[in-house]
């Protein structure tokens, strides 16, 4: 784990699209801004995804890796 | 920290909250940024695949901020009859076209390959197989999010539908001057 504070963590493990999206932005929205959100995905999709979806909301993606078919990405709320 | 699970998919829907106001108002920018892009999606097919598709955009697009509509047209519109409504309709021929064509968004038929349901059934044993959220359960996270559903009028008379008939989150019917207009002014339209 890094050491940033992080507010929520989605497990989008095992969910396809667009489900991970649905809730990362759901997860997202009560949260104050500058906060930051851990998502977990195994959608290979979500690689990408997660990159336009942060430019089209305005979110900034902090982190994003990889370990075996897990993506994780840190996400601060705009 | 608060940690939320969303395994099952079942679960995952479950715990998708009731959002008061448009979902577009979480991600507002400062005053004077620019606004997002509106999308119209007219939901003209009555099909599985296609109603599954507009979902999943839907869905997509009020999740990125983007304020969404569906308008909801000819076979558009059955798909948002309540599941357990079986005959809608006020005289005969509109019963008969229930009765031909069952109602409601758990009830849709694909356009090929449909197999007497066969081809449907399979398409949800995938859908669950692989993590995908069924029609249904889209739409339940849809409406959540603030995806306006804009019943056509003209389709609710020709079908003999009323507002008891359609699901909870409906919009007040409208016609097509009201989608013209949102394209007039910007709107990204999709034709399903």
């Amino acid at each position: 784990m890094s050491v940033l504070d992080i507010a929520v963590q989605v497990d989008a493990r095992g969910l396809s699209c667009p489900m991970p999206i649905v809730k990362t932005a759901q997860a997202v929205r009560p949260l104050a801004a500058g906060a930051l959100v851990e998502v977990l995905a195994t959608d290979p999709g979500s690689q990408r995804d997660f990159v336009a979806w942060c430019r089209a909301t305005g979110n900034e993606l902090v982190e994003q890796t990889t370990e075996g078919t897990v993506h994780r990405f840190v996400i601060r709320r705009k | 920290m608060t940690k939320t699970k969303f395994d099952p998919i079942a679960e995952a829907i479950a715990d998708v909250e009731g959002v008061p106001e448009a979902f577009a108002e979480a991600f507002k920018g400062p005053e004077g940024e620019k606004k997002p892009r509106e999308l119209v999606i007219i939901c003209y097919s009555g099909d599985l695949e296609k109603t599954w598709a507009s979902l999943i955009l839907a869905t997509t697009a009020a999740a990125s901020g983007v304020p969404t509509r569906m308008f909801l047209t000819f076979w558009g519109l059955q798909t948002f009859v309540k599941d357990e409504v079986r005959i809608t309709g006020q005289n005969w021929m509109q019963k008969m076209m229930a009765v031909m064509q069952r109602p409601g968004i758990s009830h849709r038929k694909l356009s090929k390959m449909n197999f007497l349901g066969m081809g449907p059934w399979m398409m949800g044993k995938l859908a669950k197989q692989h993590g995908i959220a069924k029609p249904k359960e889209l739409l339940e996270a849809a409406i959540a999010l603030g995806v306006e559903l804009m019943p056509c009028q003209m389709t609710m008379d020709m079908y003999g539908l009323t507002k008891d008939d359609m699901i909870e989150g409906m919009g007040e019917p409208v016609g097509a001057a009201t989608v013209i207009e949102l394209l007039a002014n910007g709107a990204a339209p999709l034709f399903i």
